[in-house]
């Protein structure tokens, strides 16, 4: 029980007494998360439509390892699942999966991102990291071949059984994306290698339009991290085009839609005034291209966020903002 | 319309439908009132009455003490039958004078000068308001001769009349713009000339189009007083914020308008000033919005100051069954009620009765940090990062973070998508950092 909503005896019944305000925006962490799952059921529909149902087993499994790790270690300290975060954290590192991926480390993935990248720090609110990204990562350091082995969409015509992404084409030498045509239907519509959930950069959009339109997300933070991709990626264009790949390609291959419009964009682990979540997008974008143009990696979105998540605390306390009526120091 | 505001702020559901073209209309005079001998920010006042007195209405009850203090007046005539301690809207049982209506009313007036009030002096004019027990009607209830004295060294430039109404659900101010402009327009001249300003603002929300109409056209001829439209936005009638709005100028942490030459008064307040000044009467009146969906019929109600809330809510059709919530003043400041035997005080704007629809159990979850809270405060404030201080008990910590500055306007726990009572964990921390700067010094 919390504080307010105390029922107390008196000639009219029970009166409600309580400390002001006694009217709320009606929104709640609960609408939050369930407006979070709609907005990502375009990409749902889309990862099912090119990778099969085998996507749809690995987002199932990856929820169900989640709310069953959530309540387990919830039950240990004697609290109760309420938020149903849970829910989005399986659903989120699900989608950064291959589609082909072994039931059993979506298991483990599971486990981690909920155990070491949220309840350890407490639960839902407290956690530095976004745990769905921690999750991945966890997977990705302890088992990179596996991560990395992508199928191709079951409309592709192709005799490999696996395939490069087109980032991964790009880094190691094989670029898939020629003209248009590849891009429109590889990387806005989605019929490309990759992760359940970052195929379809269109998909992806639409539900991150609802959440901003909904206000469930800060828009500042999606806008100002594709920006900077695009303008950073595009200054390294303009200086080779031969060897950098251009800014269009940057905006929609790899996890970047997802990352900047559903795992930047977690409320928790990004900064709570405006001017932070400037600063965090483009240092997200930063990042990102740096790792994908300079990096070991084919692909840096996953990094760069959490980077970014571990200054969080500090660009807070860099933009706090000076109290009504106070001389600027 | 070219609308002026401030930064940050809310939008709650406004619900002023209920009442908004509702004409004033005057309640029954009641048998009996409790007057509270406390009802402004100051001093207690003593009463200068005994058990069995007849007291005439208008007349003196009570007298202010000190001078941050403020008269009380009898607001019926009849027989003082108690003095001891009722319940007070305020949340305790609080000293009252008990007064059961006898006889014919008969008026004391509050003062007898014979010339317009052109014709009297600065001071003169400041006793009468003094005299009259006026004081800030827009809810903090702060005394006006107090507020129209500043020390001799803070200019007064800028006076402003408050007509925002922010709060949603009141349309008390709104129906007196409407109803009472002629008289408020000279209660706002009397107190042009107690501050000696050429000019004066008269700052209403653009919600109220009517409102801003009947003013802009009672000040035509009046050069000196101009009518500022608001943007719609909480809590626009906040003093500072409203500084802010009319002349962009901040009031500087833990000082007074006064300080950057400002004075704010209430719409109600100037009404006050017209009726004891003009009309002699002292302030014994109050308009009630009583208003809500656990209301039968919402009126706007004239009422003497002392009447128990139940004889408003009966004059307006009754409770409904599934009433769960009483408010004095508006949902996002108003202190919840668990008696309608409290008294109508000076500070009275509303009262609000909501049904169970409208007063649902909130679930409260841990913060997560979305920043709402942030973006929402008025004062530039962090509330989660103070709560959370406050809840820890480091209440140096929360000092540090500004919790003084909170003018508990409630925009920070109305956005909260978490449920978190903000509002009472920082109150809790105000009142023990209070106390411990009393101890220390």
């Amino acid at each position: 029980m919390s504080e307010q909503n105390n029922p107390t005896e008196n000639s009219l019944g029970r009166l409600v007494l309580s400390s002001s305000p006694h009217q709320n925006s009606n929104d709640d962490v609960k609408k939050i998360m369930r407006g979070v799952v709609l907005a990502l059921l375009p990409a749902v529909v889309f990862s099912v439509y090119y990778f099969g149902l085998r996507s749809m087993l690995v987002i199932m499994t990856a929820i169900a390892a989640c709310l069953v790790t959530e309540f387990l270690l919830k039950k240990l300290r004697n609290k109760k699942i309420n938020e149903g975060s849970a829910v989005v954290t399986g659903l989120l590192l699900a989608m950064t999966l291959p589609p082909s991926i072994h039931l059993g480390y979506v298991v483990l993935g599971s486990v981690f991102a909920i155990g070491i990248g949220k309840e350890i720090f407490g639960g839902l609110g407290n956690n530095i990291f976004n745990p769905a990204l921690l999750g991945r990562a966890f997977l990705q350091a302890s088992f990179p071949v596996k991560m990395t082995t992508w199928t191709p969409t079951k409309l592709m015509v192709l005799d490999a059984k696996t395939f490069a992404t087109p980032l991964g084409g790009f880094k190691f030498g094989e670029n898939i994306i020629h003209n248009f045509s590849d891009y429109w239907n590889g990387l806005i519509m989605g019929n490309i290698g990759g992760c359940i959930g970052e195929t379809s950069a269109a998909a992806i959009a639409l539900g991150g339009f609802y959440l901003i339109v909904k206000r469930w997300s800060d828009w500042r933070i999606p806008v100002s991290y594709l920006l900077s991709v695009f303008v950073l990626g595009g200054i390294f264009w303009l200086i080779n085009p031969a060897q950098y790949p251009d800014p269009v390609f940057h905006l929609f291959s790899g996890g970047l839609m997802l990352g900047a419009f559903f795992m930047a964009t977690d409320m928790v682990t990004s900064p709570e005034t405006k001017l932070g979540s400037w600063i965090f997008g483009i240092g997200c974008g930063f990042f990102l291209v740096l790792i994908r143009l300079f990096g070991g990696l084919p692909e840096g979105v996953m990094y760069s966020i959490l980077l970014m998540n571990a200054i969080t605390p500090l660009i807070n306390r860099f933009t706090q903002p000076t109290v009504f009526g106070e001389v600027v120091k | 319309m070219k609308v002026s505001s401030f930064k940050h702020g809310s939008h709650p559901a406004e619900f002023k439908e209920y009442t908004e073209h509702k004409t004033l209309e005057p309640l029954p005079i009641p048998e009996e009132v409790f007057i509270p001998v406390i009802q402004h920010i100051g001093a207690p006042c003593k009463p200068v009455v005994k058990v069995g007195d007849e007291v005439k209405t208008g007349q003196l009850i009570a007298e202010s003490t000190g001078f941050v203090s403020s008269n009380i007046h009898s607001s019926i005539t009849g027989k003082v039958k108690k003095i001891g301690d009722f319940p007070h809207p305020n949340g305790t049982k609080s000293p009252m004078i008990q007064i059961v209506a006898e006889g014919d009313e008969e008026w004391v007036k509050v003062h007898d000068h014979t010339e317009p009030w052109g014709e009297m002096s600065v001071e003169q004019l400041k006793k009468i308001i003094a005299d009259a027990g006026i004081v800030g009607m827009g809810g903090a209830a702060f005394p006006t001769n107090v507020k129209v004295s500043p020390p001799r060294d803070k200019k007064i430039e800028t006076f402003i009349i408050n007509g925002c109404e922010c709060e949603p659900y009141l349309t008390a101010d709104h129906r007196m713009m409407v109803e009472q402009a002629k008289e408020m327009i000279e209660g706002t001249q009397i107190l042009m000339k107690i501050l000696d300003v050429e000019k004066a603002f008269i700052g209403i929300e653009s919600n109220k189009p009517d409102a801003i109409e009947i003013m802009q056209k009672s000040t035509e001829h009046l050069p000196g007083i101009t009518i500022i439209p608001l943007k719609v936005k909480y809590p626009q009638g906040a003093e500072k914020m409203l500084i802010k709005a009319v002349n962009k100028r901040e009031v500087p942490a833990g000082s007074l308008p006064m300080d950057v030459g400002c004075v704010v008064n209430n719409v109600g307040t100037a009404i006050a000033v017209y009726e004891a000044v003009v009309k002699k009467i002292p302030s014994i009146n109050r308009i009630v919005t009583v208003t809500g969906d656990a209301v039968t019929e919402p009126k706007n109600v004239i009422a003497r100051i002392g009447t128990p809330f139940s004889k408003l809510i009966e004059f307006c059709g009754g409770l409904k069954p599934d009433t769960k919530k009483i408010l004095m003043g508006g949902p996002m400041m108003g202190v919840a009620q668990y008696s309608l035997d409290v008294p109508v005080v000076k500070a009275t704007s509303g009262i609000l009765c909501l049904t169970k629809k409208s007063v649902p159990y909130r679930e409260e979850f841990t913060c997560i940090v979305c920043g709402r809270c942030v973006h929402a405060c008025p004062m530039f404030l962090v509330p989660t990062r103070i709560a959370r201080a406050v809840e820890a008990g480091k209440f140096e910590m929360a000092d540090e973070l500004g919790i003084m500055n909170c003018i508990e306007c409630g925009s920070c726990a109305y956005e909260c998508p978490s449920n978190i009572p903000l509002v009472q964990r920082i109150r809790i921390g105000k009142n023990k950092i209070r106390e411990m700067k009393n101890k220390k010094s």
